[in-house]
């Protein structure tokens, strides 16, 4: 009883530690949202996806690249889905450099749909060159480099504010409110209806924060559909597999349990004994 | 479970089996006499052994399509995510796989501290875990580098900077580590190599491990020794091997959960962001699994007394069979050193906590005073508690340790005043 005791107290323990150590970074409040993605059984909204795609492609692509996402994917399941026709267009409205050719050159050609998304920048050094010293970061798992990604990344973009009065603040530095030491270098990016929906959306700045965040995610984590489908069944597979193990178990304890003729025999020699011992019938014995 | 000669049926598996005995062995490992009352915490080691191989394999298709190379390293586990098919699967499964490879050994260790299952005629068994152990970390500090993230990097230059730590020639050890003067490609291709290499020799000493373990038998929660052959031993298969693959499944579960639903829940998002040699992360935390040992290094004001601290709560663990001098080895009959035991654990667990926080203020107070603490459980209480401590009466034989519980006992010294009708002290 005492050690039941100790180990839910341990356990309890445990899970406070731990869950301490790991929300610690979560404690900021930050914007609420519902992603559909979250949970067992979540999936991406495909249209805010594509919505999600254009303000990528019309807003960040001139600065964050998504060096590690091809055209393709665009068009793959659990993606976009955009069909490969579209795909295909979006791929050729990028010039890629290609080459050598036969004559040692390299040449640019229309992008095609193995080709990844171009980069705005040839380097880290191009980039703070011309963005005032800052790198922006590359886009294609920054959803996982940044703890509770999706809320922090959508929180940055709706959290630009006047800055609280005696803030100092240099030359080309805003205030965020979700920013660690509250500064950052980018200028908010997102202003309502900056980005023009072909499906009739708003695009307000939450609207379209939501949407370059569901795409980011989606960037990061290309198969997470699939993924959560697989691990559903996977769990449900084991656990069907754990209740069939646990009744042969049962079972084939059983069979040691009653097999042993000697175990009743040992039984009967220590009655016998315990008898001659006391001298009575040890059926009276309890 | 005969202990006599096993001969093969057939004619020609007698000439091979006399040549290679290879059908003997298979014999010996199914009929292996197992204490009947082995709980479910003696599942470990074969869930250990799962993880062991699942990591292997993992890791083997993994290095068919990563590039040790500084330039290319964080791009090909990008690859495998992204375009190697089912690579996602495989790599979270080799990162989380390590990391419940050390939940399941912690379990297994502490375990082994619970049920005294290092004493005497064991230490073979303990010492060979040890230096698995240690070669699990090395192994998994190890692979934490090959992603070449932020963590990784930094991660790796501050462990390889401890050896800096060695008087007259840490410098050079540190240099010799790095392949250079800083952690660089060498550094990584050397880290592949190795991390590449130890799970074979891990492989090996978990053969050494289980040879020892066959030779005097497994420990049982009551701690005495069992009749081999006898009803108190049942063969290993198929009825532990039942248990163990119940267990493992119930553990896979847990895994599986990881893996699928939050696979990056363990590690840092600061390894998503490539190695910079140039920015420095503004806390450095090693993986989960680490964290103790770091919270160890830390406490300790100087870096050489840190890094000494550091190794010697590994390595104390090595003489524990003769640390603690108590003849009776389950804590079960202990009172006083099972009290200790959990005290025990929830240090290590505050050790790990202070771990990942930053070393100041209360949180260094504390990692001090359980530092202290881890210490003195080994070196002060353990060998005392061999010495005063008042052990409860043990058990003739595995078959009646209920009878040594003191309720139990209580019930039935009751009982038997009741029919005996006399001094119930004198009854025994």
């Amino acid at each position: 009883m005492l050690i039941l005791l100790n180990r839910i107290i341990l356990i309890i323990f445990i899970s406070i530690v731990s869950f301490s150590v790991y929300s610690e970074e979560m404690n900021t409040d930050y914007v609420k949202t519902k992603w559909s993605f979250k949970g067992i059984f979540g999936t991406f909204d495909r249209a805010s996806l594509q919505r999600g795609y254009q303000v990528y492609q019309e807003v960040c692509s001139g600065c964050h690249s998504v060096q590690y996402l091809s055209y393709r994917n665009l068009s793959e399941k659990g993606g976009p889905e955009f069909s490969i026709e579209e795909a295909k267009a979006i791929a050729a409205q990028f010039e890629v450099e290609d080459g050598p050719n036969s004559d040692g050159e390299m040449f640019m050609r229309p992008g095609r749909l193995s080709d990844q998304f171009i980069k705005p920048y040839p380097n880290v050094e191009a980039s703070k060159a011309a963005n005032g010293g800052a790198h922006p970061p590359d886009m294609s798992v920054l959803t996982k480099a940044r703890a509770s990604g999706a809320d922090y990344i959508y929180s940055l973009l709706l959290g630009y504010e006047e800055a609280p009065s005696g803030f100092e603040l240099d030359e080309g530095v805003y205030y965020n409110k979700y920013m660690s030491g509250n500064k950052i270098k980018m200028l908010a990016p997102l202003s309502d209806g900056i980005v023009e929906y072909s499906d009739g959306t708003q695009s307000t700045t939450a609207q379209m924060a939501k949407d370059v965040t569901t795409f980011l995610v989606w960037v990061a984590e290309p198969h997470l559909e699939f993924q959560h489908r697989m691990g559903f069944k996977a769990i449900i597979y084991l656990i069907i597999l754990l209740t069939l193990v646990y009744m042969s178990k049962q079972k084939v304890w059983a069979r040691f349990g009653s097999k042993n003729i000697e175990e009743e025999e040992t039984f009967d020699k220590v009655e016998r004994a315990v008898t001659e011992y006391e001298g009575e019938d040890p059926k009276t014995f309890k | 479970m005969s202990d006599g000669k096993y001969i093969p049926k057939s004619k020609l598996a007698q000439w091979f089996d006399s040549r290679l005995p290879l059908l003997t062995l298979s014999h010996h490992l199914r009929e292996y006499p197992t204490p009947k009352n082995l709980n479910y915490w003696w599942t470990f080691g074969g869930i250990l052994t799962f993880f062991l191989i699942a990591q292997i394999v993992t890791g083997i298709i993994l290095a068919m399509h990563y590039v040790a190379h500084v330039d290319h390293a964080f791009e090909s586990v990008e690859h495998i995510m992204r375009d190697v098919n089912y690579g996602w699967l495989i790599r979270y499964a080799h990162a989380n796989g390590a990391s419940m490879f050390f939940l399941a050994v912690y379990i297994h260790i502490f375990r082994g501290l619970f049920y005294g299952s290092y004493k005497s005629p064991r230490e073979m068994i303990w010492i060979t875990g040890l230096i698995i152990y240690l070669l699990m970390m090395a192994t998994a500090f190890m692979g934490y580098v090959l992603p070449w993230g932020q963590m990784s990097f930094w991660g790796a230059t501050v462990i390889t900077n401890l050896f800096s730590a060695i008087p007259l020639f840490g410098e050079n050890v540190t240099e010799w580590l790095w392949g250079g003067f800083s952690v660089d490609n060498p550094t990584l291709i050397r880290f592949y190599s190795l991390h590449y290499l130890f799970p074979f020799l891990i492989f090996g000493l978990v053969v050494l491990h289980i040879w020892a373990l066959h030779v005097p038998g497994n420990n049982n929660p009551v701690g005495i020794d069992v009749k081999k052959n006898s009803e108190e031993t049942m063969p290993f298969h198929p009825y532990m091997v039942m248990k163990d693959f119940l267990s493992l499944f119930a553990f896979l579960i847990i895994f599986l959960w990881f893996v699928f639903f939050a696979p990056n829940f363990l590690g840092h998002p600061d390894n998503y962001i490539e190695a910079n040699p140039l920015v420095t992360p503004s806390h450095i935390v090693p993986e989960w699994y680490l964290l103790p040992f770091y919270a160890i290094l830390r406490a300790i004001p100087s870096k050489l007394g840190g890094v000494i601290f550091m190794f010697a709560s590994i390595f104390i663990l090595i003489a524990l069979p003769w640390l603690d001098t108590s003849k009776v080895r389950s804590s079960v009959f202990r009172p006083i050193y099972r009290k200790f035991f959990w005290v025990l654990v929830v240090t290590v667990i505050l050790l790990g906590y202070l771990g990942a926080k930053p070393p100041e203020g209360i949180y260094l107070i504390l990692a001090r005073i359980a530092t202290a603490y881890y210490f003195i459980h080994f070196l002060v209480l353990l060998p005392l508690l061999g010495r005063y401590e008042k052990t409860d009466p043990l058990p003739m034989s595995i078959s009646d340790p209920v009878l040594n519980q003191p309720s139990l006992i209580d019930k039935f010294k009751k009982s038997a005043a009741q029919y005996e009708g006399d001094n119930v002290d004198s009854f025994k």
